[in-house]
Parts: structure tokens; C-alpha cells; sequence
């Protein structure tokens, strides 16, 4: 709960800030801020606490995954100064929507009121519509912007009819509630109440982008400015996948037979398709968009047993998210915010630039799930998970997923370190070297100690 | 001091390869290699003596149980020592040549001689995986960036191979992942005892020989190997070729046949079969080749395709015979690839029609390179010999014919090497010169060689070192 008004509250010193000309110091501040927030969310480990009549519960679930998205829009927020240098005096908006959007996810973990959850979507979702359209010149920002507009707000529609028809169901917007009604009247719940689950959860798979729900995907992804599309790659995507879990566990323990059929066919479709079109790819942006299709494939398989994968999928969303975020900081530094993210613009890099490149192999190999990275263990604690509860047969379509995906993790790969040198060597502003070397570290990390974090929810 | 000091060392030595920069690079990977060498001598005389244990465990991840555990005995210590005496030699000989990036040339030879040295002793299999994963990186960056000839089908040769392995292996992962679920461990002392149907055994057994079939290569999974061993630079194909195709057989020998036993049994005429046609196979392509590098690859596809074959007929001679043909061929294989490479680099072909008429000129040469060749066509008095007789004789013991097919590629491999030498050596004087070796390429071609005869006319100390091991590995094979 702190953490919530204490990152509303820095958004809005922010704000407060352009208008003191205190322009410069608004990036340490908030990154010193956010630390604070950290230390704060950490804190409340270990701990359940309930917040205006249940409206917001914070508990293990929701202090690790507020302390991931915290330090995630750390990472984006230090990104930020050099990749808007040509837009100072916005400095203090494009930080403050960042902060806000957090703000956002963070409810999308510690809510205990479907009124609340999706307050929280609807933050972060309308902070991404700005950051997605923030280059108000340039035509594909617009179109992503408004295409992202468009079919978020016809998803958040589905959420909400959803939430409705729950209240219809159970009378009720409180999770406790709901889950209570349902344990009274067993089979007895109105028909609608399934209709509202299915709505929700359409709603909540377009915005984690599984297929069949991705088509705004790699379009937004493209024309997005690249810092935000590093933010919807990794923060919104892993908020959604954190939020989606929380709701069906939240409201329902057990997962109905049917109701797995469904999602292990979307997660089949997601991996297959996100990782057989990624191979087609030759805008790096796209790749990573059907690659974040592909990795949502693979996040959904946690649904088969949720009651003992809420770490997997902390680890999970913290490996991808954490890849995401070094791959998105070599991005940046190599095309800079001006677009053109084909592969070519890779060329050479490996020699131009030893470190940076890689850690873009460390990145890609970590998506890849290749030892030692955290990836791999992701990988391997998810059918680890899958397997135990009898599902070996979507294991088989992971792996052989996960072969192809090789293909395309390893073009990057190849042309940086084979083709021929095209381009003048970069200036790398520090930052991003910085950001892109404290999250490969923290991946590797991860994959070396990866019992400190499965084992914590 | 225990065995995990090896892999400290290794580990070490890539880092600091890396750090000394360009030009101490070779000279830094030398030194660390040949300390982990003199540190694995020492290892085995600790464990031959039993002065202390040498073997290393820690618990890594709680839940699931993955134990950092490494242990020696006999057949674990055995290749590691081939691993790491190979290691200083297959970086010996690329002194010569002028690297580009050389730190990282050695640092990613030191890197993959970790992963592989891990591989041989590790006993955790979820711990053996990654160091099996692991082992790939390196040889995959080795044969892209520093490989030779064009660049477009060099990187379709190298993608191949690696997606190719990597597909296998992961399969291994989901059968490690399954019989985890049933003991849960990963430790090879409790998956031994897991109970498991035919049917289960049978799936883990593919999945198994799909991770090691592509890695030998047995046909039909070998069609990656000898584009790839003729495109990357020498020493990756001797890394290749010499140390990290045993991984394979050895993990055969301790994992896939005893996990996995009773299809091992069952289907022991398949699996042979297979490697049997592999070995005829890979010595009809070899008379046919005209490139040099290419002719030994398919040449060592036979040999290995006779190493597996013994391996899978799951008798003691055969394992034995396999174990030991893995060191010789280990020793041999990158001495002919060391001696192609030095023809190729004075030459500035790999075609065998551009060579010929270079015995005038160097005799020193010509006399080690004829050893080598007749070392690998399995003449008496060389170790290959030893190897190759325990591999036939296991043959005989499973179906005569086998052996008899088996045999008859001796011929054809004694053929088409003297052929090659023939053809690359002799006839009349070459008109481009061609400098004898130098003190360092002698000294690679004089260690393999003594270790070749050596242990070819005395090799009980290995016999006697590795086959109580393979014993108790038999009695669990056979435990049903």
C-alpha cells in the first residue's frame, strides 16, 4: 500500500519538478526513489495486510512481484535521459507515465476488489497508449498509438463486461467473496459466472498477447518508440501474466478440466506461431514481439498447476523480463531513437563493440533457454512443473519450440558477430551500458542462485 | 584437493585467457591447460592410492534437489585425463597460425575444455546437462567466427550443427525432467534404481540416443559433421573430433545404458546395426572425397560407428574396447587433423589433388604423418590396435556377422588412408616448397605418437584402471 502512494507520489514531484526548472535531477531522484520504494516493498515480504475494506491486499505475492516491476522501470527510468536527449523538456512526462504505469501494475498485483484490478490495467494500459503515440511526428508512433487505443480499450470492454457478470454470479467485486460463493454453491453457480471467467480472461490474454489475441502485437511493437516498447515487452507484459494468475487463483483454486483445454491450446498456438513467424523477421523489434509472443506461450502452461507455480512464473517473468530489458538496452544503443531496427544495423557489432554485443548474445541466449542463464532454469522449473502434473505432451511442443526458436535468436547473434562491419562505430551513452550490464548480471544471477527466488511464493 | 579443482583451474585459466589480451592469450591458455593436466595426474594418484577422498558434492537448488556432485572413478577419471592432456595440444598446435581476437579464440578452447571436463564427471544429471549445454557455445562461436571458406555455407553448416545438438539434448532435459518425477533425484546412484516400465525405458532410452546419436554422429543423424568439421578452424575440429564426441560414448556407457537397460537389450541389434552401418557408410564416403579435412571426418565417422557399436552390444570387452578406442582415436584424430592442417596452411588448399610429392622434402614429416595413418588403419603394436581388437571381438561375441561386416572396413579404412597418404606424400617432387616441421609441431606430433605406441604395446594400466568400473556398470546393466 505504501508502495503505491509513495510511486503515485514520486510521478507526482515529477510533474512538480519541470515546473522548478529542476529538470536534471528528476532521473537520480526518481531512481533514488524507487530504491526507497524497493526497500519498502521488501519489507513487506512475509507479511498479509489488507488495505480500504479489502480493496487492496499486499502479501509475499505482491511485495516479489511489486520488487520485480520496481526494479524493472528502474532499469527503463535510467534509460530514459539519453534515449529522450532530443526531447528534454519532456523529460519529467515521459518519467512521470512510467512511474504511473507502475503505480498500475503494482495494483494489478495487490488487488483484493475487481474494482481495483482494473483500475489498475486501466492506468497502465492508458500510460502505455501515451508512451506508445509519444512521438507525435513520426506516422507509425501515431498508428501504434491509435491502434493499441483502439484494441486495448475493446479488450479493457471485455474485462469489464466479465468483472459484471461475475458481480451478477456472485454479488460481489471482493476475490474473498467470490471465492467464498463459489465454495457454497459448488456446482450450482449461474452459467454466467463461467461467461464472465472466459471474458476476463480474453481481455487479459490480449494484453499479455497470446494468440489468437496478439494481432496488435508486432504492428504496436514496431511503431512504438523503442524505450516503449522495451517497457510493454517486458514490465507490461509480465504485469498482465502476474495479474492474470493472481485473478484465477485468487478467485478460483482449482482450475476446471475445460477451461485447461483452452488455455493449453492457446499456449500450444502461441509458442508455435510467435516463434514460426519470429523466424521470418527482419525488423528486431518485431522479432522480439513475436519472440514475447512465443515466451507468453510458454507462461501460460503455468495454469496447469497453479497451486504450486506461483515461483515458477516469478522466475519465469523475472528471467524474460530481466533478458528483455539487456536486449532492449543493446537496442537502443545500436539504432538509437530513430528507428530502423532492421537486423543489418547489428552488423558487425560484435567487433565494434565487444561488451555490448555480448551481452545481446547473453539475452538472446538466455530466451533461448541454454544453460547457464536464467532462461534455462525458467525452462526447466516450468516442465519440471508441467511434467509432474501430467501434461508431457505439451512438453514435447515446448521443446521442439524452443529449438526453433533458436533460429531466430541466433540471426542476431550471427550477423554481429559474422557479417561484415556496415556502420561507423557508435557512441554508447553510459547509461545504457550501465542498465545493460547490472540486468545480464542480475540474469546470471538468477541462474546461478535460482533457489533464492522460485522458493519465495 | 578434489576433482572439482580441475574445473577451478579451467574456469580460471578461460577468464584470464581472456583478461592477459591478444597477445599472452595462447601462451596464458598453455600454462592453465597444462596445470589442469598436471592437477588431473595428480587427482589419480590420489584416487589410485585412496590418500584422500577426491570426490565434490554441494547441494545447489534445494527444490527441485539439484546436487553439484562430482565424482571420479576409473572411467570418469580416464577421459577426463583425456581431456585435459588433449586440451594443451589442440593449443599447441594453433600457436602457429595468427588468430584474430585470439583471447577469445582461447578463452572459449579453455571455456569448452571446462564444459567438457564437467560433462565427464559429473554424476547429478541435471548438473551433467548444463555442462553438456554448455560445451556447445564455445564450438559453435569457434566454427563461426574463426572457421574457414565461404562465409554463407559455413554459417549454414554451423547453425545446423548447433540446432541439430541442441534439439537432442533437449530431449535428454525432459527425460532427466521425467525421472526426476519418479526418484526424485537427479543423482545417478538413485536413477540406477528407479523403477521404471519397459515402456518408460523405452522412451528415455530415445530420448537418450537421440541427444548421443546426433552427437557421434550414427546415421541417419550424422549429416551436419562433415561440413562442419571442414569448415571450422582446426583446433574445433580436433575439440570436435577428439574430445567432444566422446561425451557421447561415454554418456552411453554411464547413463543411457544403465538407466535405461532393458530396451538396450531388447533392441541391441537395432543400435548395433545402426552404428555398423554408420562404419561402412562413413568409409565408402571417405574413398570418395577429394578434400583432405573432409576424408579424415568421414574416416573418423567409421571409427566411431565401431566405438558405439561396442558400447551398445553391452559387453565387457565392448565397453572396455570402446573406452579404450575413444583415447586412441581422442590421440590420433587430432593428429591427422593436426598433420592436414599443416599441409592445408603450407599448401593454402584442402583439395588431395593439389598435393603430392612432399616426402622428398620432409622427412621428418612424412615419417610421423605415416604413423599416424597406420595408427588409425589399427596396426598392430599402436593403441588404435588394442581398441579395435577388444571392439571386434565384442562384436563377435554379439553376431559373427557383425563382425565380420565390421572387419571388412578395416581393409577399406587401410585403403583409403594409404591412398590418401599416398596421394598427399609420395609421387614426384612437389614444385612448391614445403618446410619441415618445426620444433613445436614436432613436439604435438611426438606426444601423440609415444602415446599412442606406448600404451599400444603396454596398455594394462589403463585396462586394469578402467575395468572394474565397467564391471560394476555391467552388473547394473544386467540388473533385471
Amino acid at each position: 500500500m505504501y508502495t503505491l502512494i509513495a510511486i503515485a507520489g514520486l510521478g507526482i514531484i515529477c510533474l512538480i519538478a519541470e515546473i522548478f526548472n529542476l529538470r536534471k535531477a528528476i532521473i537520480p531522484v526518481t531512481i533514488l526513489g524507487l530504491l526507497g520504494t524497493l526497500g519498502l516493498t521488501a519489507a513487506d515480504f512475509g507479511k498479509v495486510n489488507s488495505f480500504y475494506n479489502n480493496m487492496i491486499i499486499t502479501d509475499s505475492y505482491s511485495a516479489a512481484y511489486s520488487s520485480l516491476f520496481i526494479i524493472l522501470t528502474i532499469f527503463l527510468v535510467a534509460l530514459s535521459g539519453s534515449f529522450h536527449k532530443e526531447h528534454k523538456a519532456k523529460i519529467s512526462d515521459f518519467i512521470a507515465i512510467k512511474l504511473f504505469l507502475l503505480t498500475g501494475a503494482i495494483a494489478m498485483v495487490s488487488f483484493g476488489n475487481m474494482a481495483m484490478f482494473f483500475l489498475g490495467i486501466e492506468i497502465l494500459s492508458i500510460s502505455l497508449y501515451v508512451l506508445a503515440a509519444s512521438q507525435p511526428k513520426d506516422l507509425k508512433s501515431n498508428e501504434a498509438g491509435m491502434k493499441y487505443f483502439l484494441m486495448g480499450a475493446f479488450a479493457s470492454g471485455f474485462i469489464l463486461f466479465g468483472i459484471a457478470l461475475i458481480y451478477g454470479a456472485t454479488g460481489s467485486f471482493d476475490t474473498h467473496t467470490i471465492y467464498g460463493a463459489l465454495l457454497e454453491n459448488g456446482s450450482n453457480v449461474p452459467q454466467w459466472f463461467f461467461i464472465g471467467v472466459v471474458m476476463l480472461s480474453v481481455g487479459l490474454l490480449f494484453k499479455i498477447a497470446a494468440v489468437p489475441f496478439h494481432f496488435w502485437a508486432p504492428d504496436v511493437y514496431q511503431g512504438s518508440p523503442a524505450l516503449t516498447t522495451a517497457t510493454m515487452s517486458t514490465l507490461a507484459k509480465v504485469a498482465a501474466m502476474a495479474a492474470f494468475f493472481k485473478l484465477m487463483i485468487s478467485i478460483n483454486r482449482t482450475v476446471p478440466g475445460s477451461y485447461i483445454t483452452i488455455i493449453s491450446i492457446i499456449s500450444i498456438l502461441s509458442m508455435t506461431v510467435g516463434n514460426l513467424t519470429a523466424l521470418v523477421q527482419t525488423n528486431v523489434k518485431r522479432m522480439l514481439a513475436f519472440s514475447g509472443i512465443s515466451h507468453a506461450g510458454f507462461m501460460l502452461m503455468v495454469f496447469f498447476n497453479p497451486r504450486f507455480t506461483a515461483g515458477t512464473l516469478l522466475y519465469y517473468t523475472a528471467a524474460y523480463s530481466l533478458a528483455g530489458i539487456a536486449a532492449f538496452a543493446v537496442l537502443l544503443a545500436v539504432c538509437g531513437s530513430k528507428g530502423d531496427e532492421e537486423v543489418y544495423r547489428f552488423n558487425g557489432f560484435g567487433k565494434r563493440n565487444p561488451l555490448m554485443a555480448g551481452i545481446l548474445t547473453c539475452s538472446l541466449l538466455s530466451m533461448a533457454g541454454i544453460p547457464i542463464f536464467a532462461g534455462f532454469f525458467a525452462k526447466f522449473f516450468l516442465f519440471n512443473q508441467v511434467i509432474s502434473s501430467g501434461h508431457i505432451a505439451i512438453v514435447i511442443i515446448a521443446i521442439v519450440n524452443s529449438i526453433i526458436s533458436v533460429g531466430y535468436y541466433f540471426k542476431l547473434i550471427l550477423a554481429m558477430y559474422t557479417k561484415d562491419d556496415i556502420s561507423e562505430k557508435e557512441s554508447i551513452p553510459v547509461a545504457y551500458t550501465i542498465v545493460a550490464v547490472l540486468s545480464i548480471v542480475l540474469n546470471i544471477a538468477l541462474g546461478l542462485f535460482p533457489s533464492y527466488v522460485v522458493g519465495i511464493l | 584437493m578434489d576433482i572439482s579443482f580441475v574445473l577451478i583451474i579451467l574456469l580460471f585459466g578461460a577468464a584470464a585467457t581472456y583478461f592477459v589480451g591478444d597477445k599472452w592469450a595462447s601462451k596464458a591458455a598453455l600454462i592453465f591447460s597444462t596445470a589442469a593436466f598436471a592437477a588431473t595426474i595428480y587427482i589419480t594418484y590420489l584416487f589410485i592410492e585412496g590418500i584422500e577422498p577426491v570426490s565434490f558434492i554441494k547441494v545447489w537448488v534445494e527444490d527441485p534437489k539439484i546436487m553439484l556432485a562430482f565424482e571420479a572413478d576409473g572411467l570418469s577419471l580416464t577421459m577426463l585425463l583425456l581431456t585435459t592432456a588433449l586440451t594443451p595440444i589442440i593449443i599447441l598446435s594453433s600457436f602457429r597460425n595468427t588468430i584474430k581476437n585470439s583471447r577469445a579464440f582461447y578463452a572459449l578452447i579453455m571455456f569448452m575444455a571446462f564444459a567438457m571436463a564437467g560433462t565427464f564427471i559429473s554424476v547429478d544429471g541435471f548438473v551433467y546437462y548444463i555442462f553438456w549445454e554448455l560445451s556447445l557455445l564455445p564450438i559453435y562461436f569457434i566454427a563461426l567466427i574463426w572457421g574457414n571458406g565461404d562465409y554463407e555455407s559455413r554459417k549454414k553448416a554451423v547453425i545446423k550443427f548447433f540446432i541439430y545438438t541442441f534439439a537432442g539434448s533437449l530431449f535428454m532435459l525432459a527425460a532427466f525432467i521425467f525421472l526426476y518425477q519418479r526418484t526424485g533425484s537427479f543423482l545417478t546412484i538413485n536413477l540406477y534404481k528407479a523403477f521404471l516400465t519397459s515402456n518408460e525405458q523405452f522412451f528415455i532410452f530415445l530420448a537418450f540416443f537421440l541427444a548421443y546419436a546426433i552427437k557421434i554422429p550414427i546415421i541417419p543423424f550424422h549429416t551436419w559433421q562433415a561440413n562442419v568439421y571442414q569448415k571450422s578452424p582446426t583446433a574445433g575440429t580436433m575439440l570436435l573430433s577428439g574430445i567432444m564426441l566422446k561425451m557421447a560414448i561415454y554418456s552411453i556407457i554411464r547413463w543411457q545404458l544403465p538407466i535405461a537397460p532393458k530396451p538396450a537389450a531388447e533392441l541391441m541389434y537395432v543400435f548395433v546395426g545402426l552404428c555398423i552401418a554408420g562404419v561402412i557408410y562413413g568409409s565408402i564416403l571417405a574413398l570418395k572425397q577429394t578434400d583432405l579435412k573432409k576424408l579424415l571426418a568421414y574416416s573418423s565417422l567409421a571409427h566411431v560407428g565401431l566405438i558405439a557399436a561396442g558400447a551398445y552390444s553391452i559387453t565387457l570387452d565392448g565397453l572396455r574396447g570402446a573406452v579404450l578406442q575413444m583415447i586412441a582415436h581422442g590421440f590420433g584424430v587430432v593428429g591427422l587433423f593436426y598433420a592436414a592442417e599443416i599441409i592445408s596452411r603450407r599448401y593454402n588448399t584442402g583439395e588431395i589433388s593439389e598435393m603430392g610429392g612432399i616426402r622428398s622434402q620432409t622427412p621428418k614429416f612424412t615419417s610421423m604423418f605415416l604413423i599416424l595413418v597406420l595408427a588409425s588403419v589399427a596396426l598392430p603394436a599402436t593403441f588404435n590396435f588394442v581398441g579395435e581388437f577388444e571392439l571386434l571381438y565384442s562384436m563377435a561375441q554379439t553376431n559373427i556377422w557383425f563382425a565380420v561386416i565390421a572387419g571388412t572396413t578395416i581393409i577399406l579404412g587401410a585403403f583409403y588412408m594409404l591412398r590418401m597418404f599416398q596421394q598427399v606424400m609420395l609421387g614426384e617432387q612437389n614444385t612448391k616448397p614445403f618446410a619441415d616441421v618445426t620444433f613445436g609441431e614436432g613436439f604435438v606430433f611426438v606426444t601423440i605418437i609415444t602415446v599412442l605406441i606406448v600404451f599400444g604395446l603396454y596398455p594394462k594400466p589403463i585396462v586394469d584402471f578402467i575395468t572394474p568400473d565397467l564391471q560394476a556398470i555391467l552388473v547394473i546393466i544386467n540388473r533385471n
